[in-house]
């Protein structure tokens, strides 16, 4: 899963696919991804992974690299309360 | 009426218990009463008084979007002074950086006082030190509102008509020394015409998340229908940005009749709203939705339209502004009261400067009318020679009327540069047909993201920062993005070395600098040989060139 939501930000958020993401690179603080990039970013894991995440959550607070967007996904799959 | 004071006292005696402003925070609406906005701009009033700041200074305010920035805006106000919003820092935002950018606006401007928060006093200090002078740093933690508003004690009130009111900047270095001054005269007088213009009454509800630091989120979604007595719905452009779902929910929620966005937002809500965050949604009530600060498209609108027809959205409410901080804000409007009109012109004449009516079955596209200026206000468009242009040839748009600018403030080299023979000329070109005015480019060298305006050298000096980067050898332009209905900005950095891991580092930090520096993010970070970029023949970046080339050989088009 980290794999596959790397790709996807180096490839059509950084247009850049030969670009590497690193799991544990800061992407929202960093400014790597921007607010608009953000949105899109969101409705990507809702199609992909068949889980919400809502604007509130859309911030450096709640996830800011793609394992922790990833471990996010996990525990709402897995129904976890948050 | 002869300045904003005087309006917004006479609010405060006739509807003290009238709702101003619907102040959205989330799901949370927090009312604000014209009594409550005014005592709470009397506290910052009285609080700049005991700080010693006269009438007529500048007070900067690096507030986040909310009640403070508000009650601190009209506290300037109401105080005499001039306030002037500066863009907060974001987290993205390197800090120091963040501060060379409030030193370039101390270095101008030279404000009185700065309005902020306790977090950010050492930061400001350090900024008003290294341009070298004292100001007082006031915190809304200090200021208590006040219980009832002498009108007669206030030195606002006491401010003619021709004293400036309130100072516009845009972003980055460029933009931060260059203050555009606007007297409490020609602010009223476009609040007055502009609201002829669009039929804007008191019955009138406002919908809006633009930031208040920039002309079309200040005054036709602050300003106005405050000073009008409308209703003004105002959310935050963070939860906008994150939810562009929220402004769709306003509307429907406070039955919004008006609203203005800048282009690449009809394509933003269009393409990000899901279906599940319009359940229950009517937009039926919005009769003017309008686009303006950057180049208007019809396939935007088109696209707009046909994403939310099904929600109530009007044909009709589709309408266009052309405006301008150096004008307050609108220049021209269009859409309403009758459709945008749109000119199906031929494209190959296009690139001859003339607008050509479009033959049949020909190469053509469809401009988008700004519409017709505002009464007050007159469009000339002229040649290179500075000569009038006959219709349907493309010059750059020149204005002229009763809600000017006073002038850059403490820029007299500027002010004098930007007039010709009384008339501002904008740096946009376009043309003129049957009444009706089209923006067709840019003169200037200017990058408009989603309406911010952005200034190349600001962006070329950041990434001349870079080790492997020499300044000169880089050069900054906007690539037009017809999917995201904006503009999106590109370096092309001129480079030695040959190893692509060193080259993919410069891009890389190249990014980074663009990021941290400036209030945009990059998109293509092109690294290229020695000699790859164009220059002119006294050896400056031509970069209007250089876009073409790359486009040429990056095949984006």
């Amino acid at each position: 899963m980290k794999e596959q939501i790397a790709r996807y930000i180096a490839g059509e958020i950084l247009k850049d696919s030969t670009r590497v993401v690193m799991k544990d690179e800061p992407l929202v603080s960093s400014g790597l991804i921007d607010s608009f990039s953000l949105v899109d970013l969101a409705l990507y894991v809702e199609d992909t992974f068949g889980v919400r995440i809502e604007d509130t959550e859309l911030t450096s607070v709640v996830f800011d690299t793609v394992e922790q967007l990833a471990e996010l996904i996990s525990r709402r799959r897995a129904g976890g309360a948050e | 009426m002869t300045t904003l004071v005087d309006v917004l006292v006479l609010s405060y005696q006739e509807t003290p218990d009238r709702v101003a402003i619907h102040l959205l925070e989330g799901d949370l609406d927090r009312s604000i009463s014209y009594r409550v906005l005014l005592h709470g701009a009397g506290g910052y009033a009285q609080a700049l008084a005991q700080a010693g700041v006269g009438k007529g200074e500048p007070v900067v305010l690096i507030l986040q979007h909310g009640r403070a920035l508000i009650e601190a805006f009209f506290g300037a106000v109401l105080h005499g002074a001039i306030p002037a919003i500066m863009p907060f820092l974001t987290e993205k935002m390197s800090p120091d950086r963040y501060r060379e950018s409030l030193s370039s606006l101390m270095e101008i401007t030279r404000p009185a006082a700065i309005i902020t928060y306790p977090e950010f006093v050492p930061q400001a200090r350090r900024a008003v030190h290294s341009a070298n002078f004292d100001c007082t740093i006031l915190l809304p933690s200090d200021v208590t509102p006040i219980s009832e508003l002498m009108f007669d004690c206030l030195p606002g009130a006491k401010r003619s008509t021709e004293d400036l009111v309130l100072l516009q900047h845009s972003s980055g270095t460029t933009g931060l020394q260059k203050g555009v001054a606007l007297s409490h005269r020609a602010v009223l007088n476009q609040v007055y015409s502009y609201a002829d213009a669009i039929h804007m009454t008191h019955e009138d509800i406002v919908v809006n998340w633009l930031p208040l630091y920039h002309d079309m989120g200040l005054i036709a979604g602050f300003l106005m229908p405050i000073l009008l007595r409308a209703t003004l719905v105002l959310m935050s452009p963070f939860d906008w940005v994150r939810a562009p779902h929220r402004l769709l929910q306003a509307v429907s929620r406070y039955r919004g009749t008006l609203s203005w966005l800048p282009n690449f937002a009809y394509n933003f809500c269009a393409q990000k709203v899901s279906d599940r965050n319009m359940e229950g949604v009517s937009l039926s009530s919005w009769r003017a939705v309008i686009n303006c600060s950057e180049p208007m498209r019809w396939k935007s609108h088109k696209l707009f339209l046909e994403r939310f027809e099904r929600y109530g959205l009007r044909r009709e409410a589709l309408a266009t502004c052309y405006a301008m901080a150096e004008n307050v804000f609108a220049v021209t409007q269009g859409g309403i009261g009758c459709p945008v009109v749109v000119d199906e012109v031929d494209r190959k004449a296009m690139q001859e400067q003339v607008a050509q009516p479009a033959q049949n079955g020909s190469d053509t596209m469809m401009n988008l009318s700004a519409g017709q200026p505002i009464s007050i206000t007159k469009v000339r468009i002229l040649g290179e020679d500075q000569r009038e242009l006959p219709e349907r040839h493309i010059g750059e748009i020149a204005i002229q009327g009763a809600c000017m600018l006073s002038g850059y403030y403490n820029r007299d080299d500027l002010t004098k540069q930007a007039f010709h023979e009384g008339w501002y000329l904008t740096g946009d070109l376009g043309y003129l047909a049957n009444g009706e005015m089209f923006v067709t480019g840019r003169l200037k060298d200017l990058i408009i993201v989603g309406g911010k305006n952005i200034y190349p050298l600001d962006l070329e000096e950041l990434a001349g920062e870079v080790s492997g980067v020499h300044s000169g050898r880089v050069v900054a332009f906007g690539v037009f993005n017809e999917t995201l209905g904006t503009e999106e900005i590109t370096i092309v950095a001129e480079v030695d070395t040959n190893d692509p891991q060193e080259r993919r580092r410069i891009a890389e930090e190249i990014r980074q600098e663009i990021a941290h520096g400036s209030d945009v993010t990059l998109r293509y970070s092109w690294i290229v040989d020695r000699k790859w970029l164009i220059k002119t023949s006294s050896g400056k970046l031509a970069r209007r060139a250089n876009r073409e080339k790359f486009l040429a050989e990056a095949k984006l088009m």
